[in-house]
């Protein structure tokens, strides 16, 4: 016998794995004129894999305190061999895990996806999308600069405007009453040891339960016999994989990830001040409105109706009744369209500097 | 024994089991909340800086000054005279800073702009800036709050 054999023979002998290979056997994934779209949560958990290994490799030379976290950074970024790409790789895979973590959630919501019996599927997502958006907010802070110190200051005072524990919150946030150092080391502590821990449960458990339904399947018969899992999707997957390889490293490449300049907390907001792009709705939104509403200030109804606009997201499942019964909503296309247009049409025009 | 007593030392159990553990799990968190709100620095107040030089300052330019542990800005109106503000905007907390080119106070975070009385005048920002009160003892510009 080959040693590769002996030693399958000698776990599964202890194990009992042969069920599991059946399983991985039959295990198969539907195929329709739409089912491209199942690439997308697989490119998002690759992208974020990049993520886990560039920023523990990040993890050997940066310094989480207000002195030396933008030296430590310029550090990386020109002494040491390769640093400048693995930074830029984990800033642009960033980036680029969130834009397919966006496509993978319209081509659910559009899909219809999220209805009964996925709705914890939908929900544990949305809470992945949520941990993500965390993990851009609490790194942009890290490497210290003007940009991130007022993108910073901005959003955690959205914060305080929460009713009651508002106050409260802000503290625990910054570690203070102002963004200082002590904001920094905290949201270090949050962005690689909390984020990441809860982020890989609710991974394994999004995945636990896709593994326990298996895949959506629009209405219509497919017209044609599902795909084995093994070795056909894996390995179109992996196609997948690859080409968001490469475009994360012409990306890093070509356009490297800036620094900018070391924040100065005794120094105005510069012009042109903005944050990441996945935030330019929200942000442009907040420009627009007028100082008070109803008597209200302006940026408390804005904030509130955000959430509420998110939370009515996140209940999809919930009002989604038509769905639900396999008919088609016209409502909740009405719904998905409205969302992706506006966010598409306020990023649009802010990078155009419509609203300069 | 009885059914009834039986029962009565159930649910004895059952309150005194329920009440330890809820016990427990207070004890723990507790500490734990306590601990992420980050305690009070005892700051001795700043009432009065000295925030600049007026030899430094000609008409129609502005400054952020260290007002203890937050940013005040001083403005040299195009008439010359000195004023100070708060420099921490009251939409969503970015310093502002003095636009020359349009002789007033401006936050470039949302693009919000506040008059030289440091009224809010244009764009999101609800409330006027906190105005303070300035001295000139020669050459030196001193601010003073609450005043
Ligand atoms: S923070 Fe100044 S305008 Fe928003």
């Amino acid at each position: 016998m080959r040693l590769g054999e002996r030693i399958w023979h000698a776990l599964d002998s202890r194990l009992n794995l042969q069920p599991l290979v059946q399983f991985a056997k039959e295990k198969s994934v539907p195929r329709h004129r739409h089912d491209w779209m199942y690439y997308f949560g697989g490119l998002t958990l690759f992208f974020f894999g990049v993520q886990v290994i560039t920023g523990i490799l990040l993890l050997l030379y940066y310094r989480p305190t207000a002195e030396a976290a933008f030296e430590s950074v310029q550090f990386i970024m020109s002494r040491v061999p390769f640093g400048w790409l693995i930074r830029s790789i984990h800033s642009w895979s960033a980036n680029l895990m969130i834009a397919a973590a966006f496509v993978h959630m319209f081509t659910v919501f559009f899909s219809g996806a999220y209805v009964k019996p996925r709705e914890l599927t939908w929900w544990t997502g949305a809470a992945l999308l949520l941990l993500a958006l965390g993990f851009g907010f609490s790194g942009y802070l890290l490497p210290w600069n003007e940009l991130a110190f007022f993108a910073t200051r901005v959003g955690t005072d959205m914060v305080s405007k929460v009713p009651l524990v508002g106050d409260w919150l802000l503290k625990v946030l910054r570690g203070g009453e102002d963004v200082t150092g002590a904001t920094l080391t905290r949201f270090f502590g949050i962005h690689v040891a909390i984020l990441p821990m809860l982020t890989s449960l609710l991974i394994l458990l999004h995945l636990a339960l896709i593994q326990r339904q298996g895949m959506h399947e629009p209405q219509e018969k497919p017209p044609l016999p599902p795909r084995p899992f093994f070795p056909n999707f894996v390995l179109r997957e992996l196609m997948v994989w690859l080409v968001g390889l490469a475009a994360l490293a012409a990306l890093a490449a070509f356009f490297p990830w800036e620094l900018g300049k070391k924040a100065d907390p005794f120094a105005p907001a510069p012009a042109g001040i903005k944050p990441e792009w996945y935030f330019l709705f929200m942000f442009e939104t907040l420009k627009l409105l007028p100082a008070k509403i109803f008597g209200l200030d302006g940026e408390v109804v804005g904030l509130a109706a955000f959430t509420a606009g998110g939370l009515f997201w996140f209940l999809a499942p919930l009002w989604d009744r038509k769905r639900a019964r396999g008919e088609k909503s016209l409502f909740a296309l009405l719904v998905g369209w409205g969302v992706l247009l506006y966010i598409l049409s306020f990023t649009a025009l802010s990078y155009l500097g419509v609203f300069q | 024994m009885s059914s009834h007593q039986r029962i009565s030392r159930k649910s004895f159990l059952n309150w005194f089991l329920g009440t330890s553990l809820g016990a427990t799990i207070l004890a723990t968190l507790y500490p734990i909340f306590r601990y992420v709100l980050p305690p009070e620095v005892a700051e001795a107040p700043t009432n009065r800086v000295l925030a600049g030089k007026l030899s430094e300052l000609p008409p129609n330019t502005g400054k952020v000054f260290r007002f203890g542990a937050k940013p005040g800005i001083l403005v040299r109106t195009p008439s010359g005279e000195v004023r100070a503000f708060s420099g921490i905007c009251t939409h969503l907390n970015c310093t502002v800073q003095y636009r020359p080119d349009f002789q007033h106070i401006w936050c470039a975070c949302h693009n919000g702009h506040y008059d030289l009385q440091g009224k809010n005048i244009q764009g999101p920002p609800p409330r006027p800036l906190e105005a303070y009160r300035v001295d000139i003892v020669g050459d030196e510009i001193y601010v003073t709050r609450g005043a």
